[in-house]
């Protein structure tokens, strides 16, 4: 059966029915094709304008909704912190407010503190799609590595998933752990143990298994996703070295001997070559990684259509 | 002047007390305990307090009144008018204003400005150490001459062991409670909730209970080398009570505070980054919550204290990272307790013991929380089933930052009595009485 997406604002993964987030994965597909033609761009959200309001800073994920947009014919404006109200003292909410009295329909928010998305929304009218925030959710990049695992395998029930590295300040992680339980596969994380807490296992409903090692979340998987190891976030000491993460938790060739055959790898991007994923897989035939970013303009033209008035279902109490 | 408070039925726990009974009060002490139709004073004048409880006045062992310094958040003032409202005929007012509460000078302002209120008693806690800053001892004798009732760095924990054990070596000699906010600031730096299974699907950075259980057993053990009072304020987590109970059964002189936002909210209510559910320490999990309980039903937990920390709405509009601890609760705690009442946790007496008796006797406040002839006439009256509302928009702080606006309670203070004036009086109390006597008259 399939489900409408009726919601006023893409929050997080988390809320989603599995219908939901099918419905959201059969949209971008039909958007796959778009970028596909000469001539990219279709009418669909002529008229409208998406703010993309980025409090920390991003190429890819920034150029792919303004992409995203623009292929929808929206007009995108761009807003990052360097030229934001906010290092003049404005609040959060007073910029949010400002820039919803020029009537945008819809605001795109990453920023580096959990549930700012969430605050927006409880406070402003205008649809709020999470582009990211802090180390809560990533909504677009688990759905964008959805597409891409359901282009190559057909489906997500019954997959073994492996997601290695920092999963505890990783919105990504998180993203892709909800989603893929939901529809169901089963997911393996890895990595120091100061990066990824037993707690995990409680995180979702259907569980998910925490591995003592990479080589045992990798075994028989049919899907390894990397994380990137984000410097900027270890103001903490969480590992020694860098040296010492890329040696024990880096993913190699060898690795993958582990992994089921026909196994791919993913990683967010941008990557740090040489730690957390070597150039040999990076670059190899099972890496995935430029496929997740053509990948997000679909995914991305799919949320922005259906929350931007694209569908005109905009009830208040379906929220 | 005279007055008898007359009809209600007397609980006060320091003399074992529960019987309906009549309480005489002249010159704002407590004149007798009359039995039911005892003759009077002739000139005594008349509170009718039928079917009502009347205790000794309720003592909040820890409130923030923020004079001087951040008096748009909150004045001693208005924390007064709160706190009466909310039954509490005393509070102890935390020294993290500013300037610190760490000389008599300060001391002596906030002692005349709660006079000045003329509404709750308002008593002091000085600084632990020179500006909080947990390295120099405070001029703690010079501050108790001037009015301070016990000594705190609180908003932070005393940050080594070391400086912990001076504190309590120095507050003996006059003899002041050392009280501690239990946390191990190395555990819990830049956390903003509970460390758990919640605080991982919201992306936000724990508060591990470790943080608090370490400090309170570091505490412990000091208490038993120093043999100096020290009293565990807002204690949140199953190990600080753990080692509270083991502290008293080896006869250490450790007493402890809960506040009533940790009995009755979990840390999933942070689930839509309401920042009026961040404070600190934060709301933690079932399971620490049900050892709160068991410390309140078996006596472990000697004070319940309302943490009272007014916020201006403009600085809990912030996301939830940037928005400051703490919530109001002087309003909403008597309300609150009474539900661990109606759900049979503890008994009436145990709550006037919680509110009263035991925090009277944790900082050696004389002649309060009791209703002993001579003691002070602070009275609380409380109807165990008045249902209510709270409405934050009627609150009598200056402050509007609480997770229990519109919530419904059953049972409330409805009158609220210090040194013999009447201060706070339930907009409904007359008809609050009425129902009771016809009631009385019917029943």
């Amino acid at each position: 059966m399939q489900t409408a997406f009726q919601r006023k604002h893409l929050l997080g993964i988390r809320e989603l029915s599995a219908g939901e987030i099918t419905h959201l994965l059969d949209t971008a597909e039909t958007f796959r094709d778009v970028s596909r033609r000469e001539i990219k761009k279709v009418p669909a959200l002529r008229g409208r304008t998406v703010i993309n309001l980025f409090f920390e800073s991003s190429t890819r994920t920034r150029t792919s909704f303004e992409i995203a947009a623009k292929r929808l014919s929206a007009d995108a404006v761009n807003i990052s912190v360097s030229t934001s109200s906010i290092s003049k003292g404005e609040t959060l909410l007073d910029t949010a407010r400002n820039l919803e009295a020029m009537a945008p329909d819809c605001i795109v928010v990453r920023h580096s503190m959990a549930g700012a998305p969430a605050h927006l929304a409880r406070m402003c009218n205008a649809p709020i799609v999470n582009a990211g925030d802090g180390s809560h959710e990533h909504p677009t990049q688990a759905l964008l590595d959805a597409l891409t695992i359901r282009e190559h395998k057909g489906r997500i029930e019954g997959l073994k998933v492996a997601i290695i590295g920092d999963i505890l300040h990783s919105r990504v992680a998180r993203s892709n752990i909800h989603l893929l339980t939901k529809l169901g596969a089963r997911v393996s994380v890895a990595g120091p143990g100061t990066l990824v807490p037993d707690d995990f296992v409680e995180l979702v409903e259907q569980g998910l298994r925490v591995e003592p090692s990479i080589e045992d979340a990798i075994e028989a998987a049919d899907v390894v996703m990397i994380l990137r190891i984000q410097r900027e976030r270890q103001d903490a000491a969480f590992f020694p070295s860098m040296r010492e993460y890329a040696v024990h938790y880096g993913l190699r060739a060898a690795h993958l001997e582990r992994a089921a055959p026909e196994a791919i790898v993913m990683h967010p991007g941008p990557i740090n070559r040489g730690i957390e994923i070597s150039s040999e897989i990076a670059d190899g035939s099972r890496s995935l990684i430029l496929d997740q970013v053509t990948n997000g303009v679909a995914v991305r033209m799919a949320v922005l259509y259906l929350l931007a008035g694209g569908n005109p279902v905009q009830d208040e109490a379906s929220v | 002047m005279k007055v008898l408070v007359a009809n209600g039925y007397l609980i006060d726990p320091s003399q074992g007390l529960n019987s309906g009974k009549d309480l005489l009060i002249e010159d704002g002490r407590i004149a007798g305990v009359l039995d039911r139709g005892e003759p009077p004073p002739k000139d005594a004048e008349f509170f009718d307090a039928t079917g009502l409880m009347v205790a000794p006045g309720l003592i909040d062992l820890h409130v923030h009144l923020r004079e001087p310094g951040q008096e748009y958040k909150e004045t001693i003032a208005t924390g007064s008018a709160a706190a009466v409202a909310g039954g509490w005929a005393s509070v102890c007012a935390m020294p993290n204003t500013d300037p610190v509460n760490d000389s008599p000078a300060v001391t002596r302002f906030i002692v005349e400005e709660g006079e000045r209120a003329q509404l709750a008693n308002v008593f002091p806690v000085g600084a632990l150490t020179k500006g909080s800053a947990g390295k120099e001892l405070a001029e703690m004798g010079e501050m108790k001459q001037a009015g301070i009732v016990a000594v705190s760095d609180d908003g932070k924990s005393v940050p080594s062991a070391g400086m912990m054990r001076r504190a309590m070596e120095y507050a003996r000699g006059f003899d002041l409670t050392v009280v501690d906010h239990c946390q191990d600031s190395s555990l819990s730096a830049g956390g903003v909730m509970h460390e758990g299974r919640w605080s991982l699907i919201l992306g936000l950075r724990g508060i591990p209970a470790s943080a608090e259980e370490v400090d309170a057993i570091r505490d412990c053990v000091l208490a038993k080398q120093t043999g100096g009072r020290v009293h565990l304020a807002h204690v949140s987590t199953r190990g600080a009570i753990e080692a509270v109970r083991r502290a008293k059964e080896a006869g250490l002189r450790v007493t402890c505070e809960v506040a009533p936002h940790h009995w009755t909210l979990t840390d999933e209510a942070v689930e839509q980054y309401d920042t009026n559910t961040k404070m600190n320490p934060p709301l933690r999990s079932r399971d620490h919550l049900d050892a709160m309980l068991d410390g309140l039903e078996d006596g472990t937990i000697d004070a319940i204290a309302t943490d009272h920390a007014p916020h201006h709405a403009d600085e809990k509009a912030l996301e939830f990272d940037q928005a400051p601890f703490g919530i109001t609760g002087l309003e909403t705690a008597v309300g609150l307790a009474f539900d661990l009442v109606h759900q049979g946790v503890i008994s009436l007496e145990r709550l006037v013991e919680l509110c009263s008796t035991n925090p009277a006797r944790v900082f050696s406040l004389e002649n309060r929380g009791t209703l002993r002839k001579d003691a002070w006439a602070d009275i609380t009256i409380l109807d165990p089933e008045f249902e209510w509302t709270f409405d934050v928009s009627r609150s009598k702080s200056k402050s509007r930052n609480t997770p229990f606006d519109g919530r419904s309670f059953k049972g409330a203070a409805v009158a609220t009595i210090v040194a013999g004036r009447v201060v706070y009086l339930h907009p409904d109390f007359e008809r609050i009485v009425a129902s009771k006597q016809s009631k009385a008259a019917s029943g």
